[in-house]
């Protein structure tokens, strides 16, 4: 067993797993988004993204690729949110939260794309 | 490059989350959680030791205990991939990498034909210079390249890609754009004959088109040179023995060959008369046996001195010492001897030769081979009949071969006319320039370099030499410049009359002044000029003009 291998796919995983658990719920409803799951999303796709960095297969820059975007959509999400509850007038209401979901989504997918390409390579690379 | 990365996110996100979990206290006792927002804004300046201070509220103790724990963590970890990142900038095969890339672009973008020249010796250096000169797109690849001299290469009009590496690796001849469409040429200068091989090899292999211009001072080297097809294979000490034998046969032609191969802006050299009497050769060197092989066959008499004559393999007779000393050159025969040439490759001891031999005798032909161009000015002080320097004569010959090939037609073309003709054509030269060499240059009869003439020819016109020759601002007077070669498909034209009708792609060679190059360009690419010296009157340019002259 690969140590390096199992942290790497732990953190591909996780992204996605806590990218889903923010995005499940009613895509409106304030109650059903936690901003602390959102957090954990941004942070552990940081790491995904910084341990794809140096491999340089064309596996190696697709699984980059996907981690970017999903990067830079939850960037986006942490944005729009924080821009709505610091600068805009009347706080978080229900539309402003179905943008911030809605880009998490989109980030979601990138993430089950990444996880899909892992789970190619490793039935394609059997060792 | 993950770990600092990865550092410093887990200890941001540490530090962030603990921010807002912690509760804080208000003015009025109210609890307070800090937001996401907030809590980035504080770490970010607390990590990177700005410090505004506690906001958006003063911090409750708990948040403080916390934040004492947390800029020891931020700081450190910052620092620490600060470090880590800038100590990857300063990584030598980091800069390498980088510098290789930088270079491969440069060289991508050059889009006018260019010279790849391998190896930055003193060689190197003076050929790259004159190309430059000349207005010629160069990259130089060198394994050492003088950081002074780099420097001197940014400073040029043009720019100057230049990389260093081994040349002899095929890899980096490419990366230096061996395969690029543009590549004019390649020059494998380098000071070893092995690199030079295998620069030329790799060329031949890779772009069996582009020219080939190689350094050999061993004949072993050459015949595996030219085995394969190089195309030009200069060894300076044999170049400069024909030249001294041609200076012997016919003065005049080894002038004129002299003053048209010579640098822009070089002042005219006075003739050369060798004599034919007795020689005596110092130093039984490559050069010593280039000169004495020439000499044979002029049947010349030849003493030589040599101080090691076993090792050399030296031929009889030869006499052993230093011809530093008095007494060697007395006993080789100084007094009755009419030439000497100084040709170790120790640049000291030449000049003792020639200074011992120009006391007992002083009015030998001195012929002084300078191995050093940083001793250039005691070298002039000397004043030699003939200088041998091989990086000069090198330069010089690759120069002209790449440049102006019609040049390098033309002077083996006068290696078989008589010393008269020569004669002639140099008083003829001599008329058009004053102090400087003639301004030789070439011209095809296509549509990019003599559009007007070609398009002339196309309409079944005549167009001869000598309506080039033209000279529009004073009539009656042609431009001073003289035709030295026309070139058409397999035949050559010495000195073309001024009845030589052109035809498309000619090519001409053309010695003349600055100026009379610069007024004929006019002539080649200007319709109305060349009009007004066909048929001696000027068409009006405009439609008004022709309509007004109907009237």
């Amino acid at each position: 067993m690969n140590q390096e291998k199992v942290v790497f796919g732990f953190f591909i995983v996780l992204a996605l797993t806590l990218n889903f658990g923010f995005f499940v719920g009613e895509l409106d409803n304030t109650a059903h988004h936690n901003v602390y799951e959102l957090f954990a999303v941004i942070v552990v796709n940081l790491i995904a993204t910084i341990l794809k960095f140096g491999d340089r297969t064309q596996m190696g820059a697709v699984l980059l690729a996907t981690s970017l975007v999903a990067v830079l959509q939850l960037m986006a999400a942490a944005i729009v949110w924080g821009v709505v509850e610091h600068v805009m007038q009347g706080g978080m209401t229900p539309d402003r939260m179905a943008s911030v979901v809605s880009l998490t989504g989109g980030a979601m997918l990138a993430n089950v794309i990444s996880v899909v390409l892992l789970i190619i390579e490793t039935v394609l690379l059997r060792r | 490059m993950r770990q600092p990365l990865l550092i410093l996110v887990s200890i941001y996100a540490v530090a962030v989350l603990g921010l807002v979990l912690i509760p804080g206290v208000d003015a009025d006792g109210h609890v307070w959680h800090m937001s996401f927002f907030h809590a980035i804004y504080f770490v970010s300046y607390m990590a990177t030791t700005i410090g505004f201070g506690e906001l958006p509220q003063a911090f409750s103790d708990a948040q403080r205990l916390w934040v004492i724990v947390m800029i020891y963590a931020t700081v450190v970890s910052w620092i620490y991939s600060i470090g880590a990142l800038i100590s990857l900038l300063q990584n030598h095969g980091f800069q390498q990498a980088w510098g290789e890339r930088r270079f491969a672009n440069q060289v991508r973008h050059i889009t006018e034909p260019f010279y790849l020249v391998c190896g930055y010796g003193e060689t190197g250096q003076m050929l790259v210079h004159a190309l430059l000169e000349d207005n010629h797109q160069v990259v130089v690849l060198d394994k050492t390249p003088d950081a002074v001299d780099l420097t001197i290469l940014e400073d040029q009009r043009l720019h100057v890609p230049s990389l260093k590496c081994d040349a002899g690796e095929p890899n980096n001849l490419i990366l230096g754009g061996l395969k690029h469409p543009r590549c004019a040429g390649v020059i494998a200068l380098t000071h070893s004959n092995d690199t030079n091989l295998q620069i030329a090899i790799s060329s031949k292999l890779l772009s069996p088109d582009v020219p080939v211009v190689c350094q050999a001072d061993s004949h072993e080297y050459e015949a595996n040179m030219a085995s394969f097809g190089t195309d030009f294979i200069i060894d300076p000490f044999d170049t400069f023995a024909t030249y001294l034998v041609v200076a012997l046969q016919s003065p005049c032609l080894f002038l004129l060959r002299q003053w048209l191969t010579g640098n822009r802006h070089q002042e005219l050299e006075e003739p050369i008369y060798p004599p034919s009497g007795k020689w005596i050769v110092c130093g039984y060197g490559r050069f010593g046996k280039a000169v004495i092989e020439k000499l044979k066959k002029e049947h010349i008499e030849l003493i030589v001195i040599e101080a090691t004559p076993q090792a050399v393999d030296a031929p009889q007779g030869t006499i052993k010492g230093w011809g530093t000393k008095a007494e060697t050159l007395l006993q080789a025969g100084i007094e009755s001897a009419q030439g000497i040439v100084a040709g170790t490759n120790n640049d000291a001891n030449n000049l003792s030769i020639v200074m011992t031999a120009r006391k007992l005798n002083p009015d030998l032909f001195v012929v002084l081979r300078q191995n050093r161009s940083t001793n250039k000015a005691i070298f002039e002080e000397i004043n030699a009949d003939m200088l041998m320097h091989p990086s000069h004569i090198l330069a010089t010959k690759v120069r002209v071969l790449l440049a102006t090939p019609l040049l390098n037609e033309f002077v083996s073309l006068g290696y078989h006319q008589e010393d008269a003709w020569a004669c002639e054509l140099i008083s003829r030269i001599s008329a058009l320039v004053q102090i400087e060499v003639p301004e030789v240059w070439e011209v095809r009869i296509n549509d990019q370099q003599a559009h007007a003439v070609l398009s002339t020819i196309k309409r079944a016109e005549i167009v001869t030499m000598g309506h080039l020759l033209h000279d529009t601002t004073k009539e009656k007077r042609p431009l001073w410049c003289i035709p030295l070669l026309l070139h058409r498909s397999n035949d050559q034209y010495l000195l073309p009359d001024d009845d030589f009708k052109l035809k498309q792609n000619d090519h001409i060679l053309f010695c003349g002044s600055r100026r009379a190059r610069l007024s004929m360009e006019w002539i080649l690419l200007n319709q109305h000029l060349l009009n007004y010296i066909l048929t001696g009157e000027s068409i009006r340019q405009s439609e008004v003009w022709r309509w007004l002259s109907l009237k």
